[in-house]
């Protein structure tokens, strides 16, 4: 449903977003999760048309992000990272001339009114200037005009800011609720919300991928093993499956480099003598090894402190059980 | 255009829900009565001091003496009020993050242009139609000759569009408000100067394409009840200008 190639995203010298490729089937939520800055709202822009990429292509539903932003507009329901709301209206005339905006008119769009006022309870508040709403019910006007025309994709950055533990519970449910018919790309430096809501996580940092992977395995992952990166000057075709032969060895992961590979082991078990032995061995030409700097534990450590800001809730998470 | 259709309607509930809409109407029309008022009492006097000079009744030209400086009056009025009214228009959208999702909305940003030009047109065409009480309120204590009149009001409108136009590009390079109005007051303040600059060149090809260029000329002729074919060319494609600026800012916005 949203397909994000090889997308480059750079403001003058500054690159927000480097090569990020990823993609979300139907009726998948994924969890976009990165400190802040990290380049999780360039990336939504970009797959919203509000900008297009330097480099790369963003798909949605088969339509290109940058050349049919006619098309994916259509398609998309986008919750900015501010709810974009005017404080002048009501809440049931915003809603009203947001609907309007996306084509919906007379019986469909009472129909359609009334279904995201029920559904994100906001019946009570339905006759109030939105601004003199809290912040809790602002973002939650601003998630119902994402749902108004029931698009098949969701792009919700930050969609649990401000709100409190209830309301967190209230949305992370909707969200959830939203799995299987619509497609949700929903951005957090929350680590919990994404372990609770999505089926899959992709980690950024400094406008890299790190990880991605279901948040199960990304945990079991992260507390299993440790990586070192080895360099050679002419490593065969199948090398990964030849470094397997070296006991204590889990994973082999190809990088950018073709030379460079990266090795997973257990935890706490060093393997580097026996690595070295046997790529000498095989006359590889060992150019480089070291121990690889923890970039996804250093992210996930960095989400980790911010959660002890936050309000306590009863979702378990990696960081707890680290 | 049922979302141009629905920007409007935003547009104006969001106009009468602040008080922008009162204080500046307010203003418009209280220095129209004001300025009315001054020019009526002037004449008035001028047609007793006639009236005893001549010894008979005098013939007052309530076109020369009202309604022209009225007219002529009006044009600096509008200058310093409807940059005012057209601050806000995309300034304010971008300041509060709405424009983000105008601009992630299915709809074109030429329907965002002129349905926000639209709004505040009707807004102050309504201002301008308050302003018909004094010649109709006149008109029944008075004889006077309608057309010029009519083609007065006519300058105000084109000269109001222009201004408006001029003021929605303005709010379109910048978040700030204040930043907004003072651009369009320098805009406009430049077009009034010009028609000083184009009467020092005279009748040199360089002073009469200046000259083309202010608004003040043009408004003029409309004033003096001469309807030129060029005068509405001038006002129309210069709010069509101005349109098309916005609209080349707002949609170049995302490309920075």
């Amino acid at each position: 449903m949203i397909e994000v190639c090889n997308i480059t995203k750079r403001y003058g010298h500054l690159t927000a977003i480097d090569r990020v490729t990823f993609r979300v089937e139907k009726g998948e939520v994924l969890a976009f999760l990165g400190p802040n800055g990290a380049g999780k709202t360039t990336t939504m822009r970009i797959l919203t048309s509000f900008i297009p990429a330097t480099e790369g292509t963003a798909q949605i539903a088969g339509f290109d992000c940058a050349e049919q932003p006619d098309e994916v507009k259509k398609r998309i329901g986008y919750l900015p990272e501010t709810p974009p709301v005017y404080q002048e209206l009501t809440v049931a005339e915003y809603l009203g001339f947001v609907g309007k905006l996306r084509g919906l008119s007379g019986a469909s769009l009472t129909q359609a009114l009334d279904r995201v006022t029920e559904r994100l309870s906001l019946g009570t508040v339905r006759q109030r200037l939105i601004a003199n709403l809290s912040r809790g019910y602002r973002q939650r006007v601003g998630l119902a005009q994402a749902l108004i025309h029931d698009p098949p994709v969701l792009i919700l950055d930050e969609p649990t800011v401000g709100l409190d533990p209830k309301q967190i519970i209230e949305i992370r449910e909707l969200i959830k609720s939203l799995a299987g018919s619509h497609s949700v790309i929903l951005s957090t430096h929350i680590l919990p919300e994404a372990t609770a809501v999505c089926q899959r996580v992709v980690i950024i940092n400094g406008g890299r991928i790190v990880a991605e992977d279901t948040p199960d395995q990304l945990s079991a992952r992260l507390r299993k093993s440790e990586k070192i990166s080895i360099t050679l000057k002419a490593p065969p075709a199948n090398v990964a499956e030849r470094l397997r032969e070296v006991p204590g060895v889990e994973h082999v992961l190809a990088t950018s480099d073709p030379k460079t590979v990266l090795i997973e082991c257990a935890l706490g078990r060093d393997i580097r003598e026996d690595v070295a032995r046997f790529a000498v061995g095989q006359n590889w030409g060992l150019l480089e090894m070291k121990p690889v700097s923890m970039t996804l534990e250093d992210v996930f450590l960095k989400l980790t402190q911010r959660e002890e800001e936050l309000p306590k809730s009863n979702d378990t998470t990696v960081g707890e059980q680290q | 255009m049922p979302p141009v259709q629905a920007i409007i309607r935003k547009e104006l509930r969001s106009y009468f829900v602040s008080p922008i809409v009162y204080v500046v109407g307010g203003v418009f029309l209280l220095t129209f009565g004001f300025l009315a008022y001054l020019y009526i009492v002037f004449t008035g006097a001028q047609a007793i001091q006639l009236t005893q000079m001549q010894g008979g009744p005098a013939q007052i030209n309530l076109n020369d003496l009202v309604f022209r400086n009225l007219f002529a009056s009006m044009r600096f009025v509008l200058l310093l009020i409807l940059p005012i009214l057209t601050m806000r228009l995309l300034a304010e959208e971008r300041k509060l993050r709405t424009f983000e999702f105008l601009m992630t909305a299915p709809i074109r940003v030429s329907e965002i242009i002129v349905g926000k030009f639209i709004s505040v047109y009707l807004v102050f065409m309504g201002m301008l139609l308050l302003t018909t009480l004094v010649p109709l309120t006149l008109a029944l204590f008075s004889d006077f000759d309608w057309y010029p009149v009519l083609t007065g009001y006519l300058g105000l409108t084109l000269l109001g569009g222009l201004f408006l136009a001029v003021g929605l590009f303005a709010s379109s390079i910048t978040e700030n408000q204040i930043v907004a109005a003072f651009t369009s007051f320098g805009l406009l303040l430049m077009s009034w100067l010009l028609a000083g600059l184009g009467s020092l060149l005279g009748d040199t090809p360089a002073g009469q394409v200046i000259s083309y260029l202010s608004f003040m000329e043009h408004y003029d002729h409309l004033v003096r009840g001469l309807i030129d074919t060029r005068d509405l060319v001038y006002y129309l494609s210069g709010t069509v200008l101005m349109l098309f600026l916005a609209h080349r800012i707002v949609d170049s916005s995302r490309w920075k």
